[in-house]
């Protein structure tokens, strides 16, 4: 742990706290269907179109229902156009490589991936996927199921914000607007820039390099002396920045951040982990603006800020240090842990990295987490546990840590002598039984379906490693897709039709079955009538209230994987410490 | 009853406490309670395991001491409701022996009177109670007067009078007539009387879960769920891992996640908050209202009786000019000889303290007393042919045929200003001056109203007193605002006011005008001396008719929910400490290298599991006493109470378990049992 990286970490910090409230600030424009940007002359043609197609009545406020039904709906209609165009790209332009059709249970898995913003990946980007696509089928998921996950975090808190309402905004609408006035933009700045830094930006055909030391590998006839090399080529800018700022995480490369044509510099790495924050960080200072209550926001920001800077922490000492295996038989420790690092990168900002793409639902990944040490992989882990709510998928984190703060002023809030109520809103037991929903059933499936892998033969199958890694592997796997996250532990061959099914439903039931009692939530929170705000309220900002909400996740949040990854990582960092085991 | 309090240890509450814990194995009965009724089964299944194991050739030892302690957890959950029930049951008890009551007058339509059963009476039966009788139900008087003895349900020995018509015609089942005879109609069927209903909540049999616990039990319902499953997901896991863990084991780390401790108490917690009512002599209609008693934020408080002490005492003496002050206290003090008012009594002693002794009425047998009328609004003496006089300025003035002089009116006018009462004395037509009553606003109010502004309720004084009486009184009393001048239907339309915006109101009444505002108001507590519709319309009756006591019965409110949360929040902060007891034994004997994750150097895995079992079911009983009488109630800033409650229960319910387990763990080694 050297003094760059603290440097590095304490500038990240306060570039983050700068960016927030002009964010925030953009956010409340473009989340207010009246709201005026600096796009408008540009883009508002294109919004009016948007809603011509829709027709008038189409624009109008919704209730809870009419809300999730529409995102249900659209996020049905753009999975079957994605597995359709999968399933028939080898007939589509733009496919120099004449790359073949996926198989049907690829299309599924990569359908729900994209179109949940999980961005998980059972394929090779550069070897599978045709331009036509990565650009249609995929970039446009990345768009819109970043859109999606705002759109539903400004629904819930809509109705925080409102009283006596059952009207919680109009999905389409909001998604348009954050398409068009917030993705949009500030992905072309970001593509552009990100091109400044040689991000590649092209149609071109592969290139065949010829390299310098020429080896003998093995192919399918044999071994052979290989002296070339196929560069993938693309327009990797484009989908680059929206893979960030949408939270989506879904790499044009297979080695995804690692690999130097999608981030090439230590300036691009640095911008790619703040674009990933930056959106959700912004909403939690849009949050307070709408509830009236800034500084609830600020503390909300402040939770999610320290359980980063944590997990930060933990996996660069983790990383930092070495692995005490190597270090035994004489390696030195000095440059930390360098097994599936980007030379470039090190340990800091693989840790770094890691903490940010997980504490989030990005999934985005500049080094393999599989070879994280131990304990080190277990913060990706750990962060995904909690439901990736520091600052989160954008809008899915924000919502996703609403639903702590539900649970822990329900929990706490009767120890000031009142029933329970956020923000002058009365939880009673729908809220709550919407709450513990979208805690409740992801957490099962998640468990479940790792439980059913650990002890199937084709579970097995797929593994690369035995023991507790190997289960860190599975568990890994579907955490991040039930999170709609993305990264992978890798190690794990998920392309097959069981890991396929099952992750793909994971995907779904993580982003659906907790998008739906989110907004079920939401109505019932609009409907009511606040109580006013007094010294006799349940506060919603402060030390307490941030001591509270961490308490809450860590205890209900990540408690219940403490067994599992107690088998897993856990063991594992025993076995390597404490014996000459091997594992 | 009378606010008798039963000692935790009441030999008569405790053993039939714990024959119910018994008869509360009843497995329909604790579907009702899912933390409880998993813990059963796991009780259950612990028990089949115990009978195979000699079967498979196991040791029964530590399945044994499992399975037993799983028992004792849920009859020790089952003890903490049974002992909340027979607090509850010994109030009841108290209650019910006013009513070994057994016939009753009827009143036939031909005007006689035939002996019937009390219970037989129903709704609109008249019946006619004379001197000595118990009255048979609740009711209303429609004719006559008599003084009451009500000690029965108050414990108040005082009699009270209780007559037709005004504000004093309700009447009790089960009090007793002393003098006189009235005819009552009655007013409840037999068992939903006043008393029926109270018997049944404190008894707990009839209890209704509140909001807030429904509530709270979906969410420990979906956390027992959550738990189940990831006990249920550890035996494939320790399968891929080349563990066995047993169904015991399992079992045991089941019933220590799942948050048996609130899971257990919170029923008795429920059952204790309406208790304390009771030992308050406060009757809640219903769990719910004591619940909504805590979220209050509005108090709308009568001035008379509640704010002042009902009684203006003469505390100056302002004299016209060219009267001596001395002068003025000797015509104000035969003016009110003969007034037995507390007024008059005050203006006698006031006197005094200008050497004017107190004169016997003896003395004086030329008297002629003028006794207050509404109408002339004075009162006075005609004595050897001098007329003294005291009242209302203008009823003076008028008496004395012109008009008073500016002196003495910028006196009346100033101590009218001062939320005082002014009254002019006259001596035949000489106006002597003034007399300074003023009302008396209860001790020690003002520092009550700051602690509740501190929780962020509202106080709000309730007057008939003119705007400049009330704001006057207001002030010094320190309430936050008042309403002056206010009839009924002003209230009324206050309460709506407030509930509009969101507050939630509680208030206190007695007459059948405040039945309206009663019934609107979030918590209405009327007062047993009040009419029958007053009681009916609101959600309490306070026996003692103290006008005060909605304060505490906010109080009473407030801990309940506070208690409530306080034990949830250490049950479930209770969860990391028993994952750091159960795991590392779970996985030592496969994986020994786990050892130093066993943080609390528990002695060995069978010695760990159970102790934090263990821990796990005598932590219920240890917690009964505070859920019985709430945790301490403090009036402070919700900010303040949070963070304090969070360090005690929160960061207690951290830490203490650590210490508890590895205190169980270091006895049950030392005396052999693992």
């Amino acid at each position: 742990m050297h003094a760059a990286g603290w440097v590095q970490l304490a500038v990240f910090t306060v570039v983050l706290l700068a960016v927030t409230k002009p964010l925030g600030l953009y956010l409340m424009r473009v989340l207010d269907p009246a709201g005026q940007t600096f796009l408008e002359p540009v883009l508002k043609p294109v919004e009016n179109l948007v809603y011509g197609c829709i027709g008038a009545e189409g624009t109008g406020e919704q209730d809870w229902k009419g809300y999730a039904g529409s995102a249900l709906v659209f996020s049905l209609a753009g999975a079957l156009f994605t597995y359709a165009l999968l399933r028939l790209q080898q007939f589509l332009p733009l496919n120099p490589q004449h790359f073949g059709a996926l198989s049907p249970d690829l299309s599924f898995n990569t359908a729900s991936s994209f179109t949940t913003n999980t961005n998980w990946q059972n394929y090779g980007g550069e070897s599978t996927m045709t331009y036509l696509s990565q650009m249609v089928a995929l970039t446009s998921h990345n768009f819109f199921s970043a859109a999606m996950g705002i759109s539903v975090a400004a629904a819930l808190v809509r109705g925080i914000a409102r009283q006596k309402t059952r009207l919680l905004g109009n999905f389409w609408v909001d998604l348009t607007r954050v398409s068009l006035y917030l993705l949009l933009p500030l992905s072309i700045i970001m593509a552009v820039f990100l091109m400044s830094q040689g991000v590649i930006q092209n149609f071109s055909h592969y290139v065949t390099a010829h390299i310098v030391e020429p080896y003998t590998g093995k192919t399918a006839t044999g071994q052979k002396l290989i002296s070339t090399q196929s560069i993938a080529m693309g327009p990797v800018a484009s989908q680059e920045a929206i893979k960030e700022l949408g939270t989506n995480g879904g790499g044009f490369m297979n080695a995804n951040s690692a690999h130097p044509y999608e981030n090439p510099t230590p300036l691009s790495n640095f911008v790619e982990m703040l674009s990933i924050f930056a959106i959700g960080s912004g909403l939690t200072y849009w949050l307070g603006r709408m509830v009236g209550n800034q500084k609830h926001g600020w503390s909300i920001w402040s939770a999610m800020l320290i359980l980063f800077l944590a997990g930060t922490m933990i996996c660069w000492w983790s990383e930092s240090r070495g692995n005490p295996r190597l270090t035994s038989l004489g390696v030195s420790a000095r440059q930390g842990n360098m097994e599936g690092k980007e030379a470039r990168f090190g340990a800091f900002d693989s840790a770094l990295f890691a903490t940010v793409t997980t504490d989030t639902s990005c999934g985005a990944v500049n080094s393999m987490h599989d070879s994280f040490l131990p304990l080190g992989g277990l913060v990706p882990l750990f962060n995904m546990h909690t439901g990736c709510v520091v600052f989160g998928g954008v809008g899915a984190g924000l919502y996703g840590i609403l639903i702590f703060v539900v649970l822990a002023i329900f929990l706490a809030g009767l120890m000031i002598g009142r029933t329970p109520e956020y923000l002058g809103k009365k939880l009673e037991s729908y809220d709550v039984m919407a709450a513990v929903l979208a805690i409740l059933l992801p957490s099962a499936v998640l468990l479940g379906f790792t439980a059913l892998a650990c002890v199937s033969t084709w579970g097995l199958a797929g593994l690369n490693n035995t023991g507790p890694h190997g289960l860190s592997e599975i568990l890994y796997a579907f955490t991040s897709c039930i999170n709609n996250n993305g990264s992978a532990f890798a190690g794990l061959s998920g392309n097959t039709l069981p890991y396929n099914t099952t992750l793909g439903l994971a995907m779904l039931v993580g982003r659906y079955f907790v998008i739906v009692p989110v907004l079920a939530l939401a109505g019932s929170l609009a409907s009511k009538k606040a109580v006013p705000v007094s010294s006799g309220s349940m506060p919603v900002a402060g030390a307490t209230f941030i001591l509270l909400i961490i308490g809450t996740v860590l205890i209900v949040g990540a408690l219940t994987f403490f067994p599992v990854v107690s088998l897993g990582p856990i063991v594992e960092h025993f076995l390597m410490v404490h014996s000459t085991m091997l594992f | 009853m009378a606010g008798k309090e039963h000692s935790l240890f009441d030999r008569s509450i405790l053993v039939p406490a714990i024959r119910d814990s018994f008869l509360k194995l009843n497995p329909v009965y604790l579907a009702k309670n899912p933390v409880i009724f998993v813990t059963l089964v796991g009780a259950i299944v612990t028990t089949v395991e115990l009978i195979f194991a000699p079967l498979r050739g196991q040791a029964i030892g530590f399945p044994l001491q499992i399975s037993l302690w799983l028992w004792f957890t849920v009859l020790f959950a089952n003890f903490a409701e049974a002992m909340a029930e027979g607090r509850g049951k010994a109030q009841a008890d108290t209650l019910r022996k006013a009513r070994t009551l057994t016939t009753a007058n009827l009143l036939q339509p031909n005007g006689t009177t035939k002996t019937v059963a009390a219970e037989s009476l129903r709704k609109d039966d008249m019946v006619v109670v004379k001197a000595g009788e118990v009255i048979p139900a609740d009711g209303d008087v429609t004719r006559g007067a008599a003084s009451v003895d009500e000690s029965a349900i108050t414990g108040e020995s005082a009699p009270v009078i209780r007559e037709s018509g005004g504000d004093r015609s309700a009447v009790t089942g089960g009090t007793r007539v002393l003098s006189d005879e009235i005819t009552i109609r009655v007013t409840a069927n037999p068992g939903e009387s006043f008393m029926d209903h109270m018997i049944s909540l404190v008894e707990g049999a009839k209890r209704q879960k509140t909001p807030n616990e429904i509530a709270l039990t979906i969410l420990l319902a979906s956390l027992t769920i959550l738990f189940i499953i990831v006990v249920a997901t550890l035996k494939p896991f320790g399968a891929y891992s080349h563990t066995l863990f047993s169904i015991t084991v399992l079992a045991a780390l089941l019933v220590c996640l799942i948050p048996t401790t609130i899971g257990g108490l919170l029923s008795a917690i429920g059952i204790a908050g309406i208790d304390r009512l009771v030992q308050h002599n406060v009757l809640a209609m219903s769990g719910r209202a004591v619940e909504a008693a805590g979220d209050v934020d509005v108090l709308l408080l009568d001035k008379t009786g509640t704010i002042t002490l009902g009684n203006r005492q003469a505390v100056s003496f302002v004299p016209a000019p060219g009267v001596s002050v001395e002068e003025l206290a000797d015509a104000a003090q035969l003016a009110s000889l003969a007034d037995e008012t507390p007024e008059g009594r005050s203006i006698v002693v006031l006197a005094k303290e200008f050497g004017i002794r107190e004169r016997d009425l003896s003395g004086f047998e030329q008297a002629e007393f003028i006794a207050f009328t509404a109408r002339t609004r004075m009162s006075g003496v005609n004595l050897d042919g001098r007329q003294y006089r005291k009242g209302a300025a203008d009823a003076v003035c008028e008496f004395v045929g012109e008009d008073l002089p500016p002196e003495v009116v910028a006196s009346v006018q100033d101590i009218a200003q001062k939320g005082a009462t002014p009254l002019v004395v006259a001596k035949d037509r000489k106006i002597m001056g003034a007399i300074h009553l003023k009302d008396i606003v209860k001790g020690g109010l003002q520092d009550r109203f700051e602690r509740f502004r501190a929780m962020g309720i509202r106080t709000v004084m309730i007057t008939g007193d003119n705007r400049l009486t009330a704001e006057a009184i207001a002030r010094e009393a320190g309430v936050d605002d008042f309403l002056s001048e206010a009839r009924p239907e002003d209230k009324l339309a206050l309460i709506r006011r407030e509930q509009a915006v969101g507050h939630l109101v509680a208030m206190t009444g007695d007459g059948t005008n405040d039945a309206p505002a009663l019934a609107q108001a979030d918590v209405g507590v009327a007062m047993n001396t009040g009419t029958q519709a007053a009681k009916e319309a609101g959600n309490m009756v306070d026996l003692d008719s103290n006008p005060t006591k909605l304060i505490e019965v906010v109080e009473i409110g407030k801990q309940l929910l506070m208690t409530r949360g306080a034990l949830t929040t250490f049950s479930v902060a209770n969860d990391v400490s028993k994952f750091f007891a159960i795991i590392p034994a779970m996985l030592v004997s496969t994986f020994p290298v786990i050892a130093p994750l066993n943080v609390m150097r528990l002695g060995t895995p069978h010695s760990a599991i159970l102790s934090a079992v263990i821990f796990n079911a005598v932590i219920i009983v240890a917690l009964i006493p505070l859920a019985l009488k709430g945790i301490k109630f403090r009036a402070l800033g919700a900010a303040e109470i949070l963070r304090r409650n969070l360090l005690i229960y929160g960061l207690g319910g951290l830490i203490i378990p650590f210490i508890g387990i590895k205190l169980i763990d270091m006895i049950i080694r030392a005396v052999g049992l693992a």
